[in-house]
């Protein structure tokens, strides 16, 4: 700058020269602030991808400035989010730069006192090592006579946080290697939600998507927090309201969903079949349902067994329960004329029966097998079109409601019987050819003993109301991890291969055609289980896979029984699974019971952390709840810890599937730093590592890791897998390795290859459809070419119900998909769901097969007689229709019937997991409250990426739990102070925020208090607390194995908890005034 | 010439040519007190972590605007009723006689505590929960830029006030003249710091973080004068689907700071907010005290002058 015009910056002059004489804008402006350039408009490049929290599925943009990410914000051009993120979104740049991640690989030897630091490398060579002894040393060939071919000896968690791709690669490895022990988020989340959903419609996810809930008259959110936990998503329910539509929100608490709700409605914890099924009592007693609709697409016609018994026959019960073994025999719940056929992995069920009661299978949450096609059927039903036979769905459904009037709702929820008729007038009004309603829940409703059953009942009343299949309807599951969705369908979980095929059970003599009945003749879309199960297998051992050794049928393990999470903890306790593998799940916080979670892992050979930071479930051994009582002592446990630092979603490329089924990618924007890698890099090098140590090994257990296909290529200076191989694999390829368009191109003979059938098309024509980002503002409603959903990028499912039988939309407002006769095709705003040509009018002939033996008027496709499932024959091993029955632990006693508790309900009684007195057992007066658990904005899941994310955890930076002033009063709790709270399992303490929004609830004369405890802390972290889960228990839904934690009775008290053995003692000395026992709870 | 501004007040600092006034409207009725704002800001801006710890007030741990909150979610819990919202605790629709005969029923032995009306009545009331992201109000008359004496507050082509980081010197003095307390100094470096409406980013026409990231739109960013017309129309709606306690906060030109270029919608009082009712840019006697100061010099030097003359005659 020359001197002239220096002087001529001078601001005193410039003040005086220029038109800002008093110096307060444009001749004070600095140099610095001339210079200000965003950082969003230097970067070098703008990389496109999708937010790691919850699974709304926002699109972000990634900032990159010198290999560094500079800013992450929202892409406007996403058809969901619209560019919006909420706080864990808008914290992404914090989270994936900031302190709260580690770089460096550590390793805790046995026993001892400290971490060490570990070359990367070395590390998984002696992971491998590991995993090779411990399966060499626990391999299991037969158990009790049959074949397992198996390790129980190793197990592996998580998933729900990582890629499809890196979800395919941990089931694919593990699974060659024998391990059957494979869970994630998915089991404690939302398992319950693909059983009730999968066995109602079909398919086992989400109904709708995001934005058709703008279309919607009448939202109901109960056992959601939408608001809070979904904020992106709640921005559609806000456009519904701006147009007009009734929004109601059902919850314990008043919480930020109820305070922009037009009608909260409190409900005592744990009550929702009761509520739900006293609308539907409202609706049927009132003849208030859809009549045209209910007539042709639901089985309200259809005739049931005449044995059939209902719950109101045998006080609690339904027909064909077994006292002795605590599980139903499901012969009496069959349609007339048809019945439940063993097929394709279904086999198992009747094979089971038959030989041993079919104890294991029920055990095995076989009902999840139904995330994408129901229970299949064999024969023609027999129906009533006036649906006046007692023995109709419809009229068995009136009477088994009957009992639930507004009377019994108030008596059981607590709800006043005036705010319970505005919910059903709202309901009745907002529902017909004009109107539609929509249900939205989340694990408020999942995680219950019955918590399948909680989801039927909302499945049950949409059906009667008409609300499936169509715009503004439907029933919208709202899931937590970025990619539970996907973890579900390209499943981590140990009772399914990829999409949704049962892994296989133990028999004397097996082969796959006993498992697939291809020989028998089959209605719906299970014919066609034999291709999708044989591209599956070729697709794992390609060339080794031959028709003549049954494509390698035999290389897959085993299962004997339940091996969900729960089982694998109780493994873990007996000595028999020595080796455990986290993937970004963290259970010693985030899984019920967690002190077993922590006792099961003190009690292994070797435990594999994978994660950002230090979590809890990889610091037990050193500063544990359990060191601090004096339970367990760190020189005293044997487990040897690895912790590898994991890549965040900005460190890989890979895909997403969000709540609403949409599978989208997102590009890796930087390399990791340090010694940070992704899952997929993890895995892969591990399966190179062992494939490596085993090669050349003639032992038959090696055949199926070493005869696997395992040769994806890398890119990158770390070597990192190309994680588009992985989605082409997944999708799938003919013999000329053509990659497949759609799973109708799937073949039984072995000539096509496919990772996950459900996601067949992703990859087609060598595209990879996720990726796809066509802004929304350039497409209809509907944005079907932003990204890809399975199945065949069908947006809104069972979408040929939102045309009459005829084909003609049931209204102008509500049309989505119809048929266009002139063209002779099916057509609309959204893919149908539907075989394109089949007309209206079609009708199969008697000996039809497959989908053709459904006709032109059976929009559920998936069901094998093409109908909504008022009432479920097959897929439930509860009950085929929702029953009320108290939470494991209540201080109510069921006013509904004698059953205290869900009759089929799983218990695992241990020393460690008591369970209370109920209802009106004596001793159930020393747990008298009622707990309820959940999550905040501000936080996620177990914490481990808000906890050490200061912008978000100074937000919530302390555990609280929520109680009314009424209970305060009772029981002297101070608001800002501490409470201690406690249940037979542990006591945990807690600052006290006293508020009017949890208020008291008065049932049946008596007034029930509830306490809310959000579940996001531990011990470690930024911000730190007590865990909510060391106060629940492990007790399961017998058709999922979800575990009940939003409904548990407990005590609270002023004070902090004591500290040491202190604690123990206090917890002890409840149990005996409570006179527990190991008996405690656990009746059948 | 007078220190007050015109509701132009890019044009009387000095920018001829300049674009529109731009501010935010922000829609307290649709708020979901998710706190996306506060993050964003603080992401976006580098602003430090302030962990304060649980402080009881409701959701909110932040507790206000400050150096290190630019962005600041209010939640109040009232005993209030929210238009035609049904709090589901409302005694009031009842059929008569409800809820006493509720209260009166004898209780059948559940295990429970045993419980009188009295307590159980409590939860028999009408509740709303409102939440509001507060933020600078960018006032037409401000009184931190009045008083700054280095030129660092400066008032932008866009209307907005911001704090330039390199002439700030901490001299504090926009601190108690703000009439909202939103400016606050960083007690580690000294300088003042607080909402630049995102200034760097306006300047390439990106919209500021915090109404980018707002899930359902309760922060709006535009020109001034459409946010206005729009927020009158929506109050307006409101009172029409019952809402009747829905007011603009800010939005009057003719209000005591001349009006703000951030301007709210609430559902209640300001004060229930943490607002005052009716503030006034605090350097609006300035001129008067100026006038005052002058005369009284005048007058003491004419005495003076006067005294000084006289003794020596």
């Amino acid at each position: 700058m020359n001197p002239l015009d220096r002087l001529r910056s001078w601001p005193v002059l410039r003040q005086l020269a220029d038109t800002d004489p008093l110096g307060r804008g444009a001749a004070v402006k600095s140099s610095g602030s001339r210079a200000l350039q965003p950082r969003t408009a230097t970067a070098d490049r703008v990389v496109k991808s999708i937010c790691p929290y919850c699974a709304v599925g926002c699109a972000q943009n990634v900032y990159v400035k010198d290999e560094k990410v500079v800013q992450v914000e929202g892409d406007p051009d996403s058809p969901v989010s619209r560019g919006r993120l909420c706080p864990k979104g808008a914290a992404s740049l914090q989270l994936t730069t900031g302190s709260g991640r580690l770089h460096k690989v550590l390793y805790r030897p046995p026993y001892g006192r400290d971490w060490q630091e570990l070359d990367l490398d070395r590390a998984l060579d002696m992971v491998a090592d590991r995993i090779i002894a411990t399966r060499r040393d626990t391999w299991e060939w037969e158990s009790a006579g049959r074949r397992t071919a198996r390790t129980l000896g190793i197990a592996a968690l998580g998933g729900a946080t990582l890629d499809n791709e890196e979800n395919y690669l941990i089931k694919k490895l593990l699974t060659a290697l024998g391990v059957v022990q494979i869970e994630n988020q998915a089991r404690v989340c939302h398992s319950s939600t693909v059983v009730a959903l999968g066995t109602s419609f079909g398919r086992g996810g989400a109904t709708t998507f995001m934005q058709d809930l703008q279309h919607s008259d009448c939202i109901v959110i109960e056992g959601s927090n939408f608001a809070e936990a979904h904020p992106v998503g709640f921005q559609w329910v806000m456009e519904a309201k701006a147009r007009g539509a009734v929004v109601i929100h059902v919850d314990p608490r008043f919480t930020r969903t109820s305070a922009l709700a037009d009608l909260h409605v409190p409900i005592r914890a744990g009550t929702d079949v009761a509520f739900i099924g006293g609308i539907i009592n409202h609706v049927l007693s009132n003849d208030l349902y859809f009549r045209e609709f209910v007539v042709n697409y639901t089985n309200a016609t259809t005739l049931i067994n005449e044995d059939y018994r209902d719950t109101e026959d045998l006080d609690g019960l339904f027909s064909g329960f077994d006292p002795g073994t605590g599980h139903y025999d499901f012969d009496t719940w069959q349609y007339e004329g048809m019945r439940a056929v063993p097929v394709s992995g279904e086999r198992d069920v009747d094979h089971e029966r038959r030989t041993r009661g079919g104890a294991s299978i029920r055990r095995s949450g076989h009902g999840e097998t139904h995330g994408s096609g129901g229970p299949s059927l064999e024969g023609t039903p027999h129906t009533d079109p006036t649906m006046r036979d007692p023995r109709c769905v419809l009229q068995i459904l009136k009477r088994h409601y009957a009992r639930y009037t507004p009377e019994m709702v108030e008596r059981t929820c607590g709800i006043p019987q005036d705010l319970f008729a505005q919910v059903c007038r709202h309901l009745v009004e907002n529902s017909g050819p004009e109107r539609t309603a929509e249900f939205v829940y989340a694990v408020g409703w999942t995680q219950h003993t019955d918590g399948s059953q909680f989801i039927r009942a909302a499945c049950v009343l949409q059906l009667l109301l008409g609300n499936m299949g169509r715009p503004g309807g439907g029933i919208q599951a709202l899931r937590g991890h970025a990619n539970i969705q996907g973890s579900s369908d390209i499943p981590t979980l140990f009772n399914l291969l990829p999409g949704y095929i049962p892994m296989p059970h133990a028999h004397q003599h097996e082969n796959i055609d006993d498992f697939l009945r291809a020989d028998a003749a089959h209605k719906g879309f299970w014919a066609d289980m034999p291709a999708y199960l044989v591209s599956l297998l070729k697709a794992w051992w390609g060339p080794a896979a031959r028709p003549d050794n049954e494509f390698c049928f035999g290389h897959l393990p085993r299962l004997t029984g339940g091996h969900s999470t729960y089982d694998t903890v109780m493994e873990q306790l007996k000595g028999v699974c020595k080796g455990y593998l986290l993937f970004g799940e963290n259970p010693a916080v985030g899984s019920a019971n967690a002190k077993m979670q922590r006792l099961g892992m003190a009690n292994l050979d070797w435990l594999v952390v994978r994660d950002f930071s230090l979590i809890e479930s990889a610091t037990w051994w050193q500063d544990g709840p359990e060191i601090e009582t004096g339970e367990l002592k760190t020189e005293d446990i044997g487990t040897e810890v690895f912790f590898f630092p994991a890549a965040a979603h900005t460190e890989k490329t890979g895909s997403f599937t969000n709540t609403n089924r949409m599978v989208q990618w997102h590009y890796q924007a930087v390399e990791p730093e340090g010694e940070a890698r992704s899952d997929l890099w993890f895995l892969y090098h591990l399966g190179r590592v062992i494939r490596r140590k085993l090669s050349g090994s003639q032992d038959p257990m090696d055949a199926p890791i070493l005869d696997l296909t395992w040769d994806y290529p890398t890119e990158g200076s770390l070597g990192e897998p190309v994680a588009e191989a992985v989605l082409a694999e997944v999708n799938g390829w003919d013999a000329t390795g053509r990659p497949l368009s759609a799973y109708t191109e799937l073949k039984d003979d072995g000539s096509t290859a496919c990772g996950c059938w459900i996601y067949c098309g992703i990859y087609a024509g060598g595209v990879n459809q996720a990726a796809r980002r066509k802004p929304a503002e350039e497409q209809n409603w509907i944005a079907g070419e932003w990204a890809w959903s399975w199945p065949a990028n069908r947006r809104l499912l069972y979408n040929r119900a939102s045309a009459d039988p005829e084909g003609r939309p049931w209204s102008a407002r509500k049309a989505l998909v119809w048929w266009d006769a002139a063209e002779g095709r099916w057509t609309g705003y959204d893919v149908p769901d539907f075989p394109p040509d089949k007309a209206p009018g079609y009708r199969p002939a008697e000996d039809a097969t497959g989908s053709d033996a459904l006709s032109g008027t059976d929009p559920f496709i998936m069901q094998a007689d093409g109908k909504g499932w008022l009432y479920a024959p097959a897929g439930l091993v509860d009950g085929p229709l929702p029953t009320h029955y108290e939470p494991q632990d209540s201080p109510v006693a069921n006013p509904l019937h004698g059953r205290q508790r869900s009759p089929a309900r799983l218990v695992y009684a241990h020393e460690h997991n008591r369970y209370h007195p109920s209802g009106s057992e004596p001793g159930a007066d020393v747990y008298p409250y009622v707990v309820t658990t959940y999550r905040l904005t501000e936080h996620f899941t177990a914490g481990g990426m808000s906890r050490n994310t200061p912008y978000l955890a100074e937000l919530q930076p302390e555990m609280f739990c929520e109680v009314s002033p009424e209970l305060a009063a009772e029981r002297g709790l101070i608001h800002g102070g501490w409470a201690t709270i406690i249940t037979a399992r542990n006591a945990i303490e807690a600052r006290v925020l006293v508020t009017h929004r949890i208020a008291p609830l008065r049932g049946d004369g008596k007034v029930v208090h509830h306490i809310g405890l959000p579940f996001h802390w531990g011990p470690n972290g930024h911000v730190r607390g007590d865990a909510a889960n060391e106060l629940s228990s492990i007790i399961l839904d017998p058709n999922s194995h979800i575990q009940e934690v939003k409904a548990m009775s407990a005590d609270i008290r002023p004070g902090r908890r004591p500290r040491g053995p202190a604690l123990v003692d206090l917890v002890r000395a409840y149990q005996r005034r409570a006179g527990i026992t190991d008996h405690t709870g656990t009746e059948k | 010439m007078t220190l007050l501004e015109p509701d132009d007040p890019a044009t009387s600092s000095g920018y001829a040519d300049h674009p529109e006034r731009m501010g935010f409207f922000t829609d307290t009725s649709v708020c979901i007190g998710c706190k996306a704002c506060e993050v964003a800001c603080k992401e976006w801006n580098h602003v430090p972590e302030d962990l304060l710890g649980f402080t009881g007030m409701s959701f909110d741990n932040t507790a206000g605007l400050g150096a290190n909150t630019w962005r600041h979610v209010a939640f109040v819990e009232q005993p209030r009723r929210l238009g035609r919202q049904e709090s589901g605790l409302v005694a009031a629709d009842l059929p008569a006689g409800t809820v006493e005969a509720a209260r009166d029923r004898t209780p059948a032995s559940l295990g429970l505590p045993s419980h009188d009306g009295a307590t159980g009545s409590a939860s028999d009331m009408e509740f709303r929960w409102l939440m509001a992201s507060d933020v600078c109000k960018h006032c037409t008359h401000a009184a931190c830029l009045d008083v700054c004496p280095t030129g660092s507050l400066f008032r932008t082509e866009f209307g907005t006030v911001v704090v330039q980081e390199d002439i700030c010197n901490g001299c504090g003095y926009c601190v108690p003249a703000c009439p909202y307390g939103v400016i606050a100094k960083r007690e580690d470096d000294g300088r003042v710091w607080k909402c630049t409406l995102c200034y760097d980013r306006l300047t390439v026409g990106q919209e500021p973080a915090c109404a980018k990231s707002c899930p359902t739109d309760s922060i709006q960013f535009g020109e001034l004068g459409e946010l206005r017309e729009r927020a009158a129309r929506r109050v307006e709606q409101l009172h029409e689907a019952g809402v009747e306690s829905a007011r603009l906060y800010g939005h009057d030109p003719g209000d005591g700071v001349g009006g703000t270029g951030a301007f709210f919608l609430l559902l209640d009082e300001p004060e229930v907010y943490g607002l005052p009712p009716d503030p006034v840019v605090t350097t609006r006697d300035l001129p008067a005290m100026w006038r005052h100061v002058a005369v009284a010099a005048t007058a003491l030097l004419t005495v003076a002058a006067a005294v000084t003359w006289g003794s020596r005659t």
